[in-house]
């Protein structure tokens, strides 16, 4: 697994920017979305693949026992997902207020817009 | 010598204050302090007069080499003096010029620190410390050269010596640090012992010619002269202190510093002998072609310093002899002169000669000061000028070429002397000029003091001067043992021969002068062509160029500043993956694929096709559907490899997410496709790339894994030290704690956005 993950965070990498390359609002999001997934699990998998074990210390010892997956990378993880939820909602909804303002889906058109006034 | 410049850089600093407190009586304790470090100063001469140079070490960086040392030997004496004592004299004279001005304090500021850093940068024995000195008196050159702040001429006349002695700076930079690199040592002192393993290493030549750009650049050599004629928008008082007595010797003053490590190679004395010689003849011409009295002053220096250099060039001891006499008397002689000028625009509100008639009548002072000066610049004998014209002559005998040099310019001298010093002030004209009745003592007694200088240096030339110049000699030919001898009257020689002819030719160039100034007209065309223009053109290209990159670099589309970052990104990815090529170890790869368990599987295909749809689909609601599953899948992936708590967040965070969208969807924009079908392909490609240089770098991160000791240790203590069992728990409640309160501060600050962007209404008087 440790080969083929790196496989499909690339993929993944890439459909994200493709998505984020357009002018469509709609599309940008999606892709700003699979870009934060991407590297949330490029994170994951670079810090080390550990099967089962979780990075819990059993009832009956105080010390953890390996093998167990490394916590670092997760604590890392857990603020990147929650901080990457806040960047979509906002960005869903300014995408929606930018949509109702100026009626246009079209990253280009809103510069033209711009320029005009 | 540190406490000197402190004191110099506090004085400067409280100088607007002390304006404000005393008024015009702030000149009283900004003339003092300059007295004060001539004193200083003085108290050293015996000590260097016998020899020894004074050194004081205070360190600064010294990780880096970068010190404060200080070394006065016989050469950054006489500067020291020189640059103290004209000091104080300026600082008197600009109490009259600028009487009245109201920001008399910070022209005493810009001053004071000019002189400060001047006198660091002769003393500085460090080149760190000398480039930071160097650097100085650029920048104040450029304050006070844009005193005038409300006419253009000077704010492009002080940029204009600002980019050209700052880029020259820049240049010197570099030379000073690879000289210390072929010598190993970041001292002038440690690079004069050093000397063999300079001249030899590779690094001399292209050191040599940097250092000789910074100091071109500083002391106005062709073709780098253009910026020092339109410094002259600086007030009289700067023209003459730093325009023409000190700051453009800074680079005399380097050259001569670096002479003994450096001389030697033709291409140190051929540079030198060109550009000063071309600088001189160049200077000597364009000055007779002026009207205005600064302008000519101006080229008539522009046309010293080029002597200067070629006598560097020549490097003999006649010639640095030479050198040194004739720097002195020029500084003498020129700053008067220019301090004059500055009187003449204060009393008749004009500089052009074709208006100055008569003037002895009403300026008696400054027309005596003007007169000594203009002898001492003709070289009239007992003139401290006449035996610096005499040295130079004989240094340069034997070269028929540099012979011609001194002569032309010995000439071309000759007859601005004549203006200078006879047509303005006692020439019957057939107009009168306006003078303003009131003589000001302030105005004419610094020139006089200066003028009378030169008279009596060149009378006493055996007995006063010689020993310090001597020092300086001493200094600039690295010869402890050398004797400067000096005196005024050398018998029937050739070089008398050639004074007396350099005296009467001058004097039918003079007589000359109204005739070719009618057929000098012809030579206007050539003046668009000069350094001048060209650098116009070049900075009015410069701006251009900059100006239409930006506006193609920065198109304002989103996607064309996300392409430059993945551009360069993956760009440097690949320069850096290709000049270290590790490889991937694949046969390793394959035996882990055996590993590969069917569920792992089954989530892979999930989110690889969800992705394959997701790029087809037209419609928002089944791309939302889809996001939300490739988002699950990922949630699995954590579930798999140990990460519970990543994938209960993730969950959630995915959920919200589809429930947000949902709700919103019936106000989002339509799915159309917008792009065209080219860029499209552009997109793919630049993806595709990106997608791929991840997973090998994912691949290679994986190869090479570095043990992690964070694991270990919170393994360890999450539960003895903090009392928890799930280690990611406790990191983020506990060990990490301010960071998770900033993380939540995050979603506050976006909680609140979405809020008032909600709330946000444009009809009712809301702005969008």
């Amino acid at each position: 697994m440790e080969t083929l993950l790196p496989l499909m965070v690339g993929t993944l990498f890439a459909a994200g920017l493709y998505f984020i390359l357009h002018r469509h609002l709609f599309k940008v999001i999606l892709g700003l979305i699979l870009f934060g997934l991407a590297t949330n699990l490029f994170l994951f998998v670079i810090g080390g693949l550990t099967r089962g074990g979780s990075a819990i210390i059993n009832e009956e010892q105080t010390v953890a026992v390996e093998p167990y997956a490394d916590p670092v990378p997760q604590a890392l993880l857990l603020t990147a997902i929650v901080i990457g939820f806040g960047i979509q909602a906002f960005s869903i909804v300014l995408i929606r207020r930018v949509y109702m303002t100026f009626k246009s889906n079209n990253l280009d058109e809103l510069q033209k817009e711009n320029e005009a006034q | 010598m540190l406490y000197a410049i402190l004191f110099g850089l506090l004085m400067a600093a409280v100088a607007p204050l002390l304006h404000r407190l005393l008024g015009r009586w702030v000149a009283v304790p900004m003339v003092l302090a300059p007295l004060l470090l001539l004193g200083l100063y003085f108290s050293f001469m015996p000590e260097v007069l016998q020899g020894h140079a004074v050194v004081q070490r205070h360190t600064w960086v010294p990780e880096l080499d970068i010190n404060l040392q200080f070394r006065l030997d016989g050469l950054s004496l006489l500067f020291a003096l020189l640059i103290s004592f004209f000091g104080a004299l300026v600082m008197f004279y600009a109490s009259g010029y600028l009487e009245g001005d109201p920001l008399l304090g910070r022209f005493y500021l810009f001053l004071t620190l000019f002189m400060t850093s001047m006198l660091g940068l002769v003393t500085s024995d460090n080149i760190f410390g000398l480039f930071v000195f160097w650097e100085l008196t650029s920048i104040s050159s450029y304050l006070l050269i844009g005193y005038k702040q409300a006419e253009k001429e000077a704010r492009v006349a002080a940029w204009q010596a600002l980019l050209v002695t700052g880029l020259g700076g820049l240049a010197l930079m570099a030379g000073l640090i690879l000289l210390s690199v072929a010598g190993d040592s970041y001292t002038f002192s440690g690079l004069l012992e050093r000397r063999p393993e300079v001249l030899e290493h590779p690094f001399y030549l292209p050191a040599v010619v940097l250092v000789l750009l910074g100091c071109f650049t500083k002391s106005a050599q062709f073709p780098f002269h253009f910026w020092l004629p339109n410094a002259m928008a600086a007030p009289t008082p700067v023209s003459a202190y730093l325009h023409s007595a000190t700051m453009v010797k800074a680079g005399i003053y380097l050259l001569a510093r670096l002479s003994p490590v450096l001389s030697g190679p033709d291409v140190w004395h051929v540079s030198l002998m060109t550009a000063g010689g071309i600088t001189a003849v160049l200077g000597a011409v364009l000055a007779l072609q002026h009207t205005d009295l600064k302008a000519i002053l101006a080229y008539t220096t522009i046309s010293a310093l080029g002597l200067l250099v070629t006598m560097l060039g020549i490097g003999t001891d006649e010639a640095m002899k030479a050198m040194l006499v004739f720097l002195l008397a020029h500084a003498l002689y020129k700053g008067t002169l220019f301090l004059v000028a500055g009187g003449i625009d204060h009393r008749t509100g004009t500089r052009d000669l074709n208006r100055l008639f008569s003037l002895g009548k009403h300026m008696r002072y400054s027309g005596t000061a003007a007169t000594l000066a203009a002898l001492s610049m003709a070289g009239v004998i007992p003139f401290l000028g006449f035996v610096g014209k005499e040295l130079l002559y004989e240094a340069s005998l034997e070269n028929y070429l540099l012979l011609g040099i001194c002569l032309v310019t010995g000439v071309a001298f000759v007859a601005v002397a004549l203006i200078m010093g006879y047509r303005i002030f006692w020439h019957k004209g057939e107009e009168k000029t306006q003078v303003h009745p009131h003589a000001h003592f302030r105005l004419y007694f610094p020139p006089l003091v200066l003028a009378f200088g030169g008279l009596l240096l060149g009378l006493l030339v055996n007995s006063q001067a010689l020993p310090l110049l001597q020092q300086g000699v001493r200094t600039i030919t690295a010869d402890p043992s050398l004797e400067l001898k000096l005196s005024l009257w050398h018998g029937f020689t050739p070089v008398l021969g050639l004074s007396i002819l350099t005296l009467l030719l001058g004097l039918a160039l003079y007589l000359a002068l109204p005739w070719l100034g009618q057929r000098a007209a012809v030579l206007q065309p050539l003046y668009r062509v000069g350094p001048d223009a060209a650098y116009h053109k070049l900075f009015e290209l410069f701006l251009h160029g900059s100006k239409s990159f930006i506006l193609w670099l920065q198109d304002g589309h989103l996607r064309s500043y996300v392409m430059y970052i993945m551009f360069f990104f993956c760009g440097l990815l690949l320069f850096i993956l290709w000049r270290d090529t590790p490889g991937i170890d694949f046969n390793d790869r394959i035996y882990q694929l055996q590993e590969v368990r069917l569920y792992e599987l089954v989530v892979l295909f999930l989110v690889i096709s969800a992705l394959v749809y997701l790029l087809g689909t037209r419609s928002r609601l089944t791309s939302i559907v889809v996001m939300g599953l490739i988002g699950y899948s990922s949630a699995l992936f954590y579930i798999l490899f140990g990460a519970p708590d990543v994938a209960a967040t993730q969950f959630l965070i995915e959920t919200l997410t589809v429930v947000i969208f949902v709700l919103l969807l019936h106000k989002l924009p339509a799915f159309i496709y917008l792009s065209h079908q080219f860029m499209k392909y552009k997109f793919i490609a630049i993806s595709v790339v990106f997608g791929a240089l991840m997973t090998y770098v994912m691949l290679l991160v994986q190869q090479q894994a570095i043990p992690s000791q964070l694991k270990e240790y919170y393994g360890k203590v999450s539960y003895l030290e903090a009392h928890g069992r799930n280690i990611v728990n406790v990191i983020l409640v506990d060990f990490r704690g301010l960071d998770t309160l900033g993380e939540i501060t995050v979603l506050a600050v976006a909680a609140l956005g979405i809020f008032s962007l909600l709330r946000l209404n444009p009809e009712k008087g809301g702005k969008p």
